[in-house]
């Protein structure tokens, strides 16, 4: 219901569009999807205004799935997911839909405790703490982690995000990938069945935080961007070289260098092997058609894609998100020239 | 004669014919509502029935939700949205009709429309601001005072006991109270002041005190009026979303601890329809709001037959 809804505002905003086309020739470009790239987009359609001022652009955050859901049914020229597209969606869909990563960024995790110590943490000890196989703050684990740390010995109260989100995904995917146990039980997703009795659920990035800072004892995890804005202290996190490293766009641009990204840029990026990466990060991608359904539309969107995945890349750090390394572009920029 | 008639003609065409337009054009709109509900029920069966099909009645009593499995399960979330519901009258609805009494019985004239102001300015507090003040507020003063006082107190009652978080149940039941007192309040007003003062002057006569006025001749006589504005309260009380989806702690588990988290139907279609992808998972969410309405109607059906039983035919004055 809510995407006939917006298949309903999205044919009245084309509508204008018409109209405003035959005005001024303008390009009106629609796009649906991530709340996660919301604050990119924001930025770029604004910047790019001085590079093409006959396109204009229209994002509606309205979350990854819905994005998903309106690529498919083609009501919109782009969509923007923090998960890539399963194989069942790309069968179903009408053309090839190609996937091109476009912001990046780092999970932070953060917690509430006396003093505000700084934490190192690896990614069992995580695991285990959501599981609820870890209770206290004062656990040998975490202990052994922060030598010297004065550890309270109060109980740990978990809070992950309530509503489905990008973020969510990022997290148990970092779980799923280094705990067995997690995998087995829980698994990845942007929704999951969270070990049951155990922690508290909050809305939204801000209701996470704000929970975490209330609750003495309590950890959580946020978008860096959220969390550095907010002054919560984070953590330090074990990655795969062995090394502790702070979330930071350089540290996520770090995992991105060294991360596996194969031809179709379907990749996960958490636990990536490089000696500076920080381990609990996502890429998010743009989602466009390989064969436009609008020619013009199309040709106008993938010179923005361009625009954005090199020149647009230099406004990222100011936003917490992490520039994509020139590799990555380069190898974007050749599957952009593959659009019709 | 010949005047009158000419007179007359038109006019009574003219009027029988307005007459009809009125009566069709009402029609219409009265009949638009059952359309409306109709097409929300229809569209609901038709995106619920992948998940339907795949569950079966099984869905309504399984307490599983797994997204990452494709496995669901709606009775934790029924619970919550019952029992949320049931703790949002318990506390509304003696405040709501004390404070109507008081408006229309006791409070001098010159308090009383001061009083229904604020009553009218509480309903009109949008949910999600109330949500915000719940979150920072009202759950650190229950977490911090109340639900420790109750714990002490009353703590060997299963309700109290387990660790305080303060987003919880009873958080999740008292925001809602705070929402349906505003309702619940102004239409138990307008029904204790139609209450005719002859049935008040009755009783002075024969010699009752206040209290015996206002429960024999007042109380009594507007009950069933007061019965539809309990369930007018509970019907918001059902379906509020953002409010209680900001302080109940969405979990779905049943559990006897109200200081424990819970979660409603309501909550869980706002939490998870932007980022369900797949076929199942949204299906499974418009299953959900099925089974929201389906809740709605059954309350309000055991409502009406509640207030068949015992209010009876007390709108006639008999006594």
């Amino acid at each position: 219901m809510i995407s006939k809804m917006i298949n309903f505002s999205s044919a009245i905003t084309i509508c204008v569009a018409l109209f405003a086309a035959q005005g001024g020739a303008q390009t009106l470009i629609n796009g649906a999807g991530s709340t996660f790239d919301y604050p990119a987009f924001t930025k770029w359609f604004e910047a790019y205004g001085s590079v093409d001022a006959n396109v204009r652009f229209n994002y509606q955050s309205i979350g990854s799935g819905a994005g998903q859901k309106l690529l498919l049914n083609q009501t919109v020229d782009f969509g923007a997911s923090d998960a890539p597209m399963k194989d069942e969606a790309l069968a179903k869909a009408p053309g090839k839909i190609l996937h091109l990563p476009i912001v990046a960024g780092g999970v932070a995790i953060i917690y509430n405790l006396p003093g505000d110590p700084k934490l190192r943490l690896d990614g069992d000890t995580l695991a285990n703490i959501y599981l609820g196989n870890i209770t206290s703050w004062k656990d040998p684990k975490i202990a052994a982690l922060n030598p010297g740390v004065d550890l309270p010995d109060t109980a740990i109260i978990p809070i992950h995000r309530a509503d489905g989100s990008g973020t969510s995904f990022i997290f148990t995917d970092y779980l799923s990938s280094i705990n067995t146990p997690w995998s087995d039980t829980v698994g990845r997703g942007s929704s999951v069945k969270w070990p049951a009795g155990i922690g508290l659920a909050a809305k939204g990035s801000e209701g996470v935080a704000g929970q975490v800072k209330q609750l003495p004892g309590g950890i959580g995890y946020a978008e860096l961007a959220y969390a550095d804005q907010n002054k919560i202290p984070f953590a330090d996190l074990k990655n795969e070289a062995g090394r502790f490293i702070p979330p930071a766009p350089d540290s996520v641009s770090a995992a991105l260098a060294t991360a596996k990204i194969p031809e179709d840029f379907r990749f996960s990026m958490v636990n990536a092997p490089g000696e500076n990466a920080y381990p609990i990060c996502g890429a998010s991608w743009v989602l466009l058609y390989q064969i436009p359904k609008n020619a013009d539309n199309g040709a106008k969107l993938v010179a923005f894609l361009k625009w954005a995945v090199t020149e647009g890349q230099k406004i990222s750090p100011s936003l917490d998100y992490a520039p994509l390394p020139s590799e990555v572009q380069q190898r974007e920029l050749t599957l952009l020239d593959t659009i019709k | 004669m010949n005047y009158d008639n000419q007179i007359d003609a038109p006019q009574s065409t003219e009027s029988h014919w307005g007459d009809h337009a009125f009566k069709w054009l009402t029609l219409a709109m009265a009949l638009s509502i059952f359309l409306l509900v109709f097409l929300i029920g229809f569209e609901l069966s038709k995106g619920s029935k992948p998940a339907l099909e795949k569950f079966g009645w099984h869905f309504l009593t399984s307490s599983d939700w797994d997204p990452v499995n494709d496995i669901y399960g709606a009775l934790p979330f029924i619970y919550g949205t019952l029992v949320s519901s049931l703790i949002a009258l318990v506390i509304a609805v003696p405040i709501s009709i004390g404070t109507a009494v008081y408006l229309t019985e006791l409070a001098p004239l010159w308090l009383r429309q001061p009083l229904t102001m604020f009553i009218e300015l509480l309903a009109a507090v949008p949910s999600v601001i109330l949500g915000l003040w719940g979150i920072f507020v009202m759950v650190p003063f229950l977490r911090d005072h109340l639900f420790p006082w109750l714990q002490k107190h009353l703590g060997f009652l299963p309700f109290f006991k387990g660790p305080i978080y303060g987003v919880s149940m009873l958080a999740g039941g008292i925001i809602v109270a705070i929402m349906i007192i505003p309702i619940i309040t102004s239409v138990s007003r307008e029904i204790l002041r139609s209450v005719p003062g002859l049935q008040r002057e009755a009783a002075y006569a024969l010699g009752a005190t206040r209290w015996e006025v206002t429960r024999i001749a007042v109380l009594s006589y507007a009950r069933k009026g007061l019965f539809g504005a309990v369930i007018l309260g509970l019907g918001r009380a059902l379906g509020e979303t953002m409010a209680v989806t900001m302080v109940i702690g969405n979990t779905p588990q049943i559990v006897q601890s109200l200081l424990a988290p819970g979660y409603t139907l309501a909550s869980v279609i706002a939490n998870e329809f932007n980022e369900a992808t797949g076929d199942l998972y949204p299906s499974a969410l418009f299953a959900i709001a099925l089974a929201l309405l389906g809740l709605t109607v059954i309350v309000n059906i055991i409502a009406q037959i509640l207030l068949k039983t015992f209010a009876g035919p007390s709108v006639k004055p008999q006594h």
